[in-house]
């Protein structure tokens, strides 16, 4: 009995595709988990985007002028309000369309939710003995964390395209300079965040044996991590100590770069330092995610 | 023999700096053997073969797997084991061949030899009807044999199974063993298998180690340690109640020990078979008549007592190990998560 067959054609990221696959097909062939994945983005948008608004505080401005105010001047008042406001929204939220602002901020929203489920994986794995049986195996150790952080990168560039697709049918008006390239743009900044974050996240649970706590970790996070961007609301209207917050938040600059893409023209500089930031943040997670991987999944 | 497939020195395993699970063992597993490690809850056994199968450090001390050294050729050591947990490992969601297949790729074997082989594995555990079947259909011996040939995939040298029956009923475990020897007949590895069922370790090792408080307390051939305990037990009942035979009995070669209690005599004596017609022989020719007659093999379960004692363990189990163990017997029934 000899294992010299199975040693040849071996390559240091062997396994990694079967890991990640395997994520994968747990997915895929559960159509309820499937579909559920698919629907909650698309209600979430639904009603952040609908229901809250917030450009119809702008563009809803119509007060009762005074009776002074002779009728001949009435139209030209109402049209400078109309103005003002339509100003007013261009100003805040670098268009005048509030739900198109929105909803390129959701497509991060669903990044990071997504992603954050990734650790919880691991912690089962864990518990279920898996995770044992395929340290056993020579499969490289970044390779098992890395299947991880693919596997929610896959899963959430495809729910951000079904947003970005269902965003497009409710009203999203990219600007008049966008064209189909950007889109390659927007989601390489969706493809570096959600490579940063499920390192984040994996990284939490590499040690851990209780999902219980992972949860705890995740709700403590989300939020906070969201508000604290300008995913729903511009930095620039916050109080000073949230900006710096949000300057720091990684969220922020993939919010940037995919506003700047699909909704702003483009400011190359600016483009270019958010893709940056980015970067360095998927890099920086991965690397201390796989060098962990080394010392502590092995106990 | 050449060398031996499994070598362990002085390997020692502490957990939080005062816990130690493993004490400073030593034991070989020659090559084709099947070893078997017993002990009660605790002892370490689970914490010996996540050492050897290299997913625990040891804190001191060192093992030679197939030759090559647990700490510093870890990845060799991987490629030539073979490994099945304690617990249901294989990805419920997951059809029986795609788990193997998957297990295969870990080792990155090549799609078409791996193919090959599953096909072959399965058709030996009996599996190829349902190999396109999800595991959450399978029953606890289905499982358990898609885990073997799991651990197969690969053509390991050395075969680790950690309680490959754990849960299982008697008719399912004594098909496991049986596939257990198949495989071990079609393959020729060496096995070494952790077990607190005794009647499984007479079963199927050719060798047992006994360990207890994380140290071995004993090694050897079933039927040697079964030996070792002083030979086989008769006991003999004569007509005459009154008379006392105990002389008669005592000179019969091969008789160690004799009591008389309550009328019954107590015999210990080595090869029971052959020296009972021998006693009753020597009985007779003194004139008396036998009425009752019983002669018992030691077990292994005696044996294991005498080693670990009969006090019950009440040493805290981790969590983490008892909620798994749960998990593996709900498993085992086919009970769904």
């Amino acid at each position: 009995m000899s294992d010299k067959n199975s040693g040849n054609s071996r390559n240091p990221l062997h396994g990694l595709w079967a890991l990640t696959n395997r994520e994968l097909k747990k997915w895929y062939k559960n159509p309820f988990l499937l579909f559920m994945s698919i629907l909650q983005p698309i209600i979430w948008m639904g009603l952040f985007g609908k229901a809250m608004n917030l450009g119809a505080v702008f563009t809803n401005f119509n007060p009762t002028l005074p009776p002074t105010v002779p009728v001949e001047v009435r139209p030209l008042i109402e049209q400078a309000m109309s103005e003002l406001s339509k100003q007013l929204l261009v100003d805040t939220f670098g268009t005048q369309d509030y739900f198109s602002y929105m909803s390129v901020g959701i497509l991060t929203f669903v990044v990071l939710f997504t992603t954050m489920f990734s650790g919880i994986s691991i912690v089962w794995d864990r518990r279920l003995g898996f995770l044992n049986k395929v340290l056993s195996t020579p499969v490289a150790r970044g390779s098992i964390i890395m299947s991880k952080v693919l596997s929610a990168v896959m899963r959430s560039l495809l729910q951000a395209a079904i947003i970005l697709g269902f965003a497009s049918l409710l009203g999203l008006t990219p600007s008049a300079t966008f064209s189909p390239i950007n889109l390659l743009g927007v989601f390489a900044a969706l493809f570096l965040i959600s490579i940063g974050l499920s390192a984040i996240f994996i990284l939490i649970a590499i040690r851990s044996t209780r999902w219980e706590t992972q949860m705890a970790v995740m709700n403590l996070l989300n939020l906070p991590l969201l508000f604290s961007s300008n995913t729903l609301f511009p930095i620039h209207l916050m109080p000073d100590w949230l900006q710096t917050v949000a300057r720091v938040n990684p969220i922020t600059y993939v919010n940037d770069a995919t506003r700047q893409l699909i909704l702003y023209e483009l400011d190359m500089q600016k483009l270019l330092f958010d893709f940056t930031y980015l970067g360095v943040f998927a890099l920086v997670f991965t690397s201390i995610g796989i060098l962990l991987s080394w010392k502590y999944l092995t106990r | 023999m050449s060398h031996d497939a499994i070598m362990v020195e002085g390997l020692t395993r502490v957990f939080n700096k005062n816990l130690v699970a493993v004490d400073h063992i030593n034991f070989s597993v020659q090559e084709g053997e099947i070893l078997g490690f017993l002990g009660p809850n605790g002892a370490g056994k689970t914490t010996t073969i996540n050492m050897l199968i290299t997913v625990l450090k040891p804190t001191e001390g060192n093992a030679k797997v197939c030759g090559y050294d647990i700490n510093k050729q870890s990845s060799e050591v991987r490629n030539c084991i073979g490994v099945v947990p304690q617990e249901y490992t294989a990805d419920e969601d997951l059809t029986g061949l795609e788990n193997i297949l998957l297990c295969a790729d870990l080792y990155g074997i090549p799609r078409e030899v791996s193919k090959k082989r599953a096909e072959e594995l399965l058709a030996l555990i009996e599996l190829t009807k349902f190999k396109d079947k999800q595991v959450a259909t399978y029953s606890g011996g289905m499982r358990r044999r898609l885990e073997l040939a799991c651990g197969l995939i690969n053509r390991p040298h050395v075969f680790f199974l950690d309680e490959p029956t754990l849960g299982l009923d008697v008719q399912t475990r004594a098909a496991t063993w049986n596939y257990i020897r198949l495989l071990k007949k079609e393959f020729g590895m060496t096995i070494f298998m952790t077990t607190h069922y005794l009647e499984e370790a007479d079963m199927l090792c050719d060798r047992i180690a006994i360990i207890d408080h994380g140290k071995i307390v004993t090694v050897g051939a079933p039927e040697q340690l079964k030996e070792g305990l002083g030979g086989d037990i008769m006991t003999l009942s004569i007509k005459d109640a009154k008379a006392d035979i105990t002389g008669v009995i005592q000179k019969v070669p091969k008789v160690k020990e004799v009591r008389k209690q309550d009328g019954t005599y107590r015999i210990k004596l080595q090869d029971g078979e052959e020296t009972a017609p021998t006693i009753i022989d020597a009985v007779r020719a003194e004139g008396y008549t036998v009425t009752r007659l019983s002669l018992t093999k030691p077990t292994l379960d005696e044996v294991y007592l005498e080693f670990t004692g009969k006090t019950m363990r009440e040493e805290e189990e981790a969590k983490e190990q008892i909620f798994t163990q749960r998990i593996t017997m709900r498993r085992a029934r086919g009970e769904r998560r």
